[in-house]
């Protein structure tokens, strides 16, 4: 009960502070009028948005879509990498040397390079999403991967348990809290790949209508747009973490402490 | 015949400074329902030699044969109990004791009942659906027993199971252990620092010390079973006690006995990470 009470107390507190910031935001262009190309007021931001509430929704849809298609993609095969890694010394010399020094690669500049190869359809956007994420998939999941208590391994060995089965039972359990870290900051890193790859070529998503709003200097649309994405980054973050709590209740981040009201 | 049989076995690491000799000539035969004791001070390879018995680690000269098989490997029907109790966060304390059948691909169902009559034995019945982080030191060691027990296996391997232990639930541990073993007869191997509890316990004590780690001395326990914790108040009790102590102190381990207690509490408080 306290637990719940709290988070609904949190919840308010930032409602309340988004909603001082707008009231100021307001105030602040009442009083000063700055050109509306420069910052429009909240309220004609939200008369764009009302506009034409389907474009928008469809621009978002589309986002969506990128991002999560590429985040799956992400995460199976970064789990599918980071198990070879770990069970294999050969891997772990290729494939985890060849990652590290491709990350070191300001990736966003391999966009056109994708563009080229695959055209302006929806397949470069989720290729660059998925590129972007895999690498916090690997990383973490690797580390989560080894960072198993020797004890553990042994225990299942002296039972003569099976490569497999330490995998199954032992390790990837014990990865899951470290793998859901990953995967919190992979899923927005796949929503910049996807604004990236609408950046660089298309004709849907809210990348491209940040652009073309921007290309008519119609900002308020672009202000509508970055809400959008700001909704949609938070929504996405949340989800994994919902799900991180649903899988995890186990882990000591997510036990409910007796008589602690948080 | 013996059931264990060390032949001649040696361990040496290579490291920076030139091969470290863990082991050196380890002769040792434990018998069928024997209930054997390696004692020593730390770095002196006992926990070493219980994970080559237990196949989990490669010797590199001389042979372990168990039940007359030369061991290349885990052996069959052997249980083991670590210093920590390695229990999974993620699973209740039941689905824990379960484990070990899990990976002998044994059904649930045709060992659910002796896991539940486990655990009750222990003390633990009521306790089968929580998850080990809320349970004590104590319990917690007393479901990593019954785990290893489930299979009902014919070799326990136990490596300074109770090391992480407050002195009380040592000896609670101790008794709940003999007793056990009273009922079982499993052929047992226990590697520990604490000198009562080797005597307590055990058939037979082996001494060993360090660099190279060897065996000293190995001394037969002729105490009556079954064994009472006021056992360890009878004179006899403390001339095997006394004698080991010697021994270690003969041999510059114990200068005292205020070192070796205040090591082993630092140990306890360390909260056994050290080894």
């Amino acid at each position: 009960m306290n637990r719940l009470y709290s988070a609904l107390y949190e919840t308010a507190m930032v409602a309340a502070l988004l909603a001082g910031a707008l009231v100021l935001w307001q105030l602040g262009v009442a009083v000063f009028r700055p050109p509306a190309i420069i910052l429009p007021a909240p309220t004609d931001i939200w008369a764009e948005f009302i506009s034409s509430p389907g474009f928008f929704l469809r621009m978002a849809a589309f986002t969506l879509y990128t991002t999560l298609a590429g985040f799956a993609l992400a995460v199976v095969l970064g789990l599918v990498l980071a198990v070879g890694i770990v069970h294999s010394k050969f891997l772990e010399r290729t494939v985890y040397t060849l990652l590290v020094a491709l990350n070191s690669v300001p990736k966003v500049a391999l966009a056109p390079l994708f563009v080229i190869w695959m055209g302006t359809g929806i397949e470069p956007k989720i290729a660059i999403a998925l590129m972007l994420a895999l690498f916090s998939v690997v990383i973490d999941a690797v580390l989560g991967l080894r960072t198993v208590d020797p004890d553990m391994v042994n225990l299942a060995r002296a039972s003569r348990a099976s490569t497999f089965d330490i995998l199954r039972k032992i390790r990837l359990p014990n990865a899951l809290p470290s793998i859901f870290a990953g995967l919190k900051v992979a899923i927005s890193f796949a929503l910049v790949g996807a604004i990236v790859g609408e950046f660089v070529a298309g004709s849907e998503g809210l990348g491209f209508a940040i652009l073309t709003a921007q290309g008519q200097f119609d900002t308020p649309r672009v202000f509508v747009c970055l809400f959008l994405l700001g909704l949609l980054g938070t929504v996405l973050f949340y989800v994994v973490e919902a799900v991180e709590t649903l899988l995890l209740p186990w882990h000591v981040s997510k036990r409910a402490v007796p008589g602690s009201d948080h | 015949m013996a059931y264990v049989s060390i032949d001649r076995v040696s361990k040496a690491y290579a490291s920076p400074r030139g091969p470290v000799h863990a082991l050196e000539d380890i002769v040792l035969d434990v018998n069928e329902a024997e209930f054997v004791s390696i004692l020593g001070p730390s770095g002196c390879g006992k926990s070493t030699l219980l994970k080559c018995v237990a196949g989990l680690e490669k010797v590199t000269g001389g042979s372990i044969s168990i039940h007359g098989e030369k061991l290349s490997g885990p052996p069959l029907e052997m249980g083991m109990v670590f210093q920590r109790d390695v229990l999974l966060d993620w699973r209740t304390i039941l689905d824990n004791v379960l484990l070990t059948a899990e990976f002998a691909h044994i059904r649930r169902s045709a060992v659910i009942d002796r896991a539940r009559a486990l655990l009750a034995r222990f003390g633990l019945a009521g306790y089968e659906g929580r998850h080990p982080w809320e349970l004590s030191g104590g319990m917690r060691q007393r479901v990593a027993i019954c785990r290893a027990l489930l299979t009902d296996p014919k070799l326990l391997l136990m490596d300074e199971p109770f090391g992480a232990l407050d002195a009380m639930t040592r000896d609670d541990l101790n008794l709940e252990l003999a007793r056990i073993w009273q009922e079982t007869r499993k052929t047992v191997v226990f590697v520990t620092h604490g000198i009562q509890e080797a005597v307590f316990l055990s058939d037979r004590v082996v001494m060993m010390d360090r660099n190279p780690g060897r065996i000293v001395e190995i001394i037969d326990i002729d105490l009556p079973r079954p064994r009472a914790l006021a056992l360890r108040e009878t004179p006899e009790f403390g001339r095997y006690v006394a004698h080991i102590r010697h021994l270690f102190a003969s041999l510059g381990v114990l200068k005292d006995d205020a070192p070796a207690e205040a090591e082993a509490i630092a140990r306890a408080a360390a909260g056994g990470h050290g080894r």
